[in-house]
C-alpha cells in the first residue's frame, strides 16, 4: 500500500506536468521582470547576494519540507537559528583563550552549533512523537522558549564574536569556490541531497506515507514514531548548518536573530508545491520558493515601483499568484 | 559569559533586597514602583541595563527611599504589573514606559487618581495632562541633528541612501526632521526603504542599493544597529572608502568607533537609553527634596563627535 502510494509521484517528478513547473513558472516570470526593471539585476554581484541571502533560509526549507511531508509542522526553527547561533558565538568566545585563534577553534564552533542544533531537534522531536502533543503547540511552545533563552543570553543586547575569530571566519560567507559563495555551495548540496532523499531513498517515501496516512504506514510495518523523530532532528541539523553559514556573515546575534524565518521556509515548502497537510513533498520546488521569496525583496527594492509600505502587499499577492497557478493547473 | 552572570546576579540581588523590606516595616520608606517593557531588542536591553544600574546606586544615596521593578513582555503583563504594584507595594510614585500608549492609559491614571506621583517615560499617554513629570527623548531633534550634519558635510549634488525603521510615527517624525533639515542643500536622497531597526535587513537592503546605485557619498542609517549591517554590506562590496555612515542612538561599538576617529563612522547621534535614568533620579528628588520636578524633561539629541564621545560610552552596558 504504502509502496503503491509513493511510487507514483516517483514517476511524475522525472517528467514534471505542468501543474509542477507553477512555482518554477513563477521564478522565471520574476527573473524576466527583474531583469526588465534594473540592469543591474543579473549582475554576477546581484545574483550572489540574493543567493547567499537565500541559502540560511533554503538550508531550513529544506528540512522543513521533510517536516511538513510527514504531516508536521516546526514553528521554532527561526528561534532556534538565534538561539543556536548564540550558543556559538558564546562557546567560541569561551574556548578562545584555550584553543587561540585558528582553524581548530572555527571548527569546534561549527560542531557546536551542529550538536545544539540536533539537541533541539530531538527535543521538538521527543515531544511530538513520545509526549504525543501536535507540533503547533510543541513548537510554538519552544519557538517562545528559544527565543527568550537567546534574548536572556545576550542580557537583550547582542552577543558579537571576538573580532580577530571573526576575521578568521568571516571569509565563510563572504568567499567562496570558483567565484561561488560558499553559503550558495553548501545550499546546493543540501538541496541536491534533499532531493535524492525524498525521491531515491526509503527515508523520503517512508515520510509521504506517513503524511498521506500514518494509520495504513504503521500497518505496514513503517516505524511511524522513529522516522517522524528524524524528520525534526534533520531539521534540527540543517538549522545548526544555516547557522554555521549565517555567524561569520555578522557575527552577531540578538533577540531579533531570525525573525519569521520560520513563516518564510513554510511559505517556500507551500510555494513550492508540497503539501501543507503532509503526503507529498517536492524538494527542488522548496528551493524555487525560496528564490521567489528573496526575488521578491531584492527587486521591489532594485525597481522602487511602490511606496515602501507597500512592500508586504506585493509580496503577499506573488506569493498567492504562485500558488494559485499551481493549484488551478494541477485541478484542471 | 561573565558579564550575563554579572548581571543576572545583580537583577537577582536587587530583586531580592527589593522584596526583602517590606514598606509597611520600614514606616516612612518611599516606595518607587518602575514599570518597563522587558529588554526585547538592543535599545531595551541598554534601558534596562540603565535602570538596574541607576535604582542601584539611588538606593545606595537615599536610605529613604525603595524600588520596585517590573519588566513586561506585552501590555497585558504590564497591566498587571502595575496593578499589583498598587495593590500589594503600596507604592507612592510609578515609573512608566508605557508598551503602548492607549492600553495603558487607563491603568496609569487609575494609579495617578489614587493620588500617586507618576512619571511617564518616552511614549506619552492617549491622554493629556495624567503625568506629573514626562521625560522622553527628542526625535526630531534626533533626524534635525543629523540633517545638519550632513547639510554640513556633503557639497550639493551629493548623493545619500537612508533606512528607514519599523514604520511607526516616531519614525515619520525623524526622517520628516532630517528631510527638512536638508532642504534645499541640494543633497539628493536616491532611496529610502525600511530597515526596520533590525542588522539583518538593514545588511540585504544596502546590498542592493550597492547594487542599484554606482555613486554613493553618504548614509543615514538612522540606528546603531542597522549602521552595523550596513557597514557589512559596503565591506563585502570593497566600496569603504567612498561613502561614510550615520546611526542613531548610542551603541558602545559605534561610540567605540566614534572615538577611535573611524573615517567610515564620524559621528553619532544621541537618543539615549538612560533616559530611564534621567527618569528614575528626578523622580527620586521629589521624595528626598522640596525641589519642583513636575512638568516635562525633553533630553536633547546631541551630535555624538571624538571630542565628546567618553561621556556616551558605558563599555558594561549591553547595549
Amino acid at each position: 500500500m504504502s509502496d503503491a502510494a509513493v511510487q507514483k509521484p516517483a514517476r511524475t517528478a522525472q517528467l514534471p506536468g505542468l501543474s509542477a513547473l507553477g512555482p518554477l513558472l513563477a521564478l522565471i516570470l520574476l527573473v524576466v521582470l527583474g531583469a526588465f526593471l534594473n540592469d543591474n539585476f543579473l549582475s554576477q554581484g546581484n545574483i550572489t547576494n540574493v543567493l547567499a541571502r537565500s541559502a540560511f533560509i533554503g538550508m531550513i526549507a529544506v528540512g522543513m519540507t521533510f517536516v511538513i511531508t510527514s504531516g508536521g509542522l516546526d514553528l521554532s526553527v527561526g528561534s532556534m537559528a538565534a538561539f543556536v547561533a548564540g550558543v556559538m558565538i558564546l562557546a567560541m568566545n569561551a574556548l578562545l583563550p584555550a584553543m587561540g585563534v585558528g582553524v581548530p577553534l572555527i571548527l569546534a564552533g561549527m560542531a557546536v552549533a551542529l550538536v545544539v542544533g540536533l539537541l533541539a531537534g530531538l527535543a521538538n522531536g521527543l515531544l511530538v512523537t513520545q509526549a504525543r502533543i501536535e507540533p503547533f503547540i510543541v513548537t510554538l511552545g519552544t519557538m517562545g522558549i528559544f527565543r527568550s533563552l537567546i534574548t536572556w543570553l545576550a542580557d537583550g543586547g547582542t552577543i558579537s564574536l571576538d573580532f580577530a575569530v571573526r576575521q578568521l571566519y568571516r571569509p565563510v560567507y563572504y568567499s567562496g569556490l570558483f567565484g561561488i559563495a560558499w553559503p550558495i555551495l553548501v545550499f546546493a548540496v543540501v538541496a541536491i541531497a534533499g532531493q535524492i532523499a525524498m525521491r531515491h531513498t526509503r527515508f523520503g517515501r517512508y515520510c509521504e506515507a506517513i503524511g498521506s496516512n500514518d494509520k495504513v504506514a504503521r500497518y505496514s510495518a513503517v516505524g511511524v514514531d522513529g522516522v517522524r523523530l528524524m524528520t525534526y532532528v534533520l531539521l534540527g541539523l540543517l538549522v545548526g548548518l544555516a547557522t554555521i553559514m549565517y555567524v561569520p556573515r555578522l557575527g552577531s546575534a540578538s533577540g531579533s536573530t531570525g525573525t519569521l524565518w520560520e513563516l518564510e521556509a513554510i511559505a517556500a515548502v507551500i510555494i513550492g508545491g508540497t503539501a501543507l497537510k503532509g503526503g507529498y513533498g517536492r524538494v527542488w520546488g522548496t528551493v524555487v520558493g525560496v528564490l521567489i521569496l528573496s526575488l521578491i525583496d531584492n527587486i521591489l527594492i532594485l525597481a522602487d515601483l511602490v511606496s515602501p509600505y507597500l512592500n508586504g502587499t506585493i509580496q503577499g499577492v506573488i506569493i498567492v499568484l504562485a500558488v494559485v497557478l499551481q493549484r488551478g493547473k494541477s485541478s484542471a | 559569559m561573565e558579564r550575563r552572570t554579572f548581571l543576572a546576579t545583580s537583577a537577582a540581588a536587587a530583586l531580592a533586597t527589593g522584596l526583602a523590606v517590606p514598606a509597611s516595616a520600614q514606616g516612612k520608606k518611599a516606595v518607587i514602583g518602575v514599570s518597563i517593557p522587558s529588554a526585547t531588542h538592543g535599545f531595551m536591553g541598554g534601558l534596562n541595563w540603565h535602570a538596574q544600574e541607576t535604582i542601584k546606586r539611588l538606593k545606595a544615596t537615599y536610605p529613604q527611599l525603595d524600588f520596585v521593578l517590573a519588566t513586561a513582555g506585552n501590555v497585558g503583563k504590564q497591566v498587571n504589573d502595575i496593578e499589583d504594584m498598587v495593590a500589594t507595594r503600596n507604592i507612592d510614585a510609578l515609573v512608566v514606559l508605557p508598551f503602548e500608549s492607549e492600553p495603558l492609559t487607563s491603568p496609569v491614571k487609575a494609579v495617578k487618581d489614587a493620588g500617586k506621583w507618576v512619571t511617564v517615560v518616552d511614549r506619552g499617554l492617549s491622554q493629556p495632562g495624567i503625568e506629573d513629570l514626562y521625560v522622553a527623548g527628542d526625535n526630531t531633534a534626533f533626524g534635525r541633528v543629523s540633517g545638519e550634519y550632513f547639510r554640513a558635510n556633503l557639497k550639493p549634488g551629493a548623493k545619500i541612501v537612508v533606512l528607514r525603521g519599523i514604520p511607526t510615527t516616531l519614525d515619520n517624525e525623524r526622517v520628516d526632521a532630517f528631510q527638512k533639515a536638508i532642504e534645499g542643500s541640494g543633497i539628493e536622497i536616491l532611496d529610502m526603504q525600511h530597515g526596520n531597526w533590525n542588522r539583518d535587513k538593514a545588511f540585504s537592503v544596502m546590498q542592493d542599493y550597492l547594487s542599484k546605485h554606482k555613486k554613493i557619498d553618504a548614509v543615514w542609517a538612522a540606528d546603531d544597529d542597522m549602521a552595523i549591517g550596513v557597514m557589512e554590506a559596503i565591506a563585502q562590496s570593497g566600496r569603504q572608502k567612498e561613502m561614510w555612515i550615520v546611526g542613531g542612538a548610542g551603541m558602545k561599538e559605534i561610540i567605540k568607533r566614534v572615538m577611535d576617529k573611524d573615517p567610515q563612522v564620524p559621528v553619532d547621534v544621541s537618543y539615549p537609553p538612560a533616559q530611564i535614568s534621567t527618569a528614575l533620579e528626578v523622580t527620586a528628588l521629589r521624595f528626598v527634596s522640596d525641589t519642583p520636578v513636575y512638568g516635562r524633561f525633553i533630553i536633547g539629541s546631541t551630535l555624538i563627535t571624538p571630542e565628546n564621545a567618553a561621556a556616551f560610552y558605558f563599555p558594561n552596558s549591553p547595549f
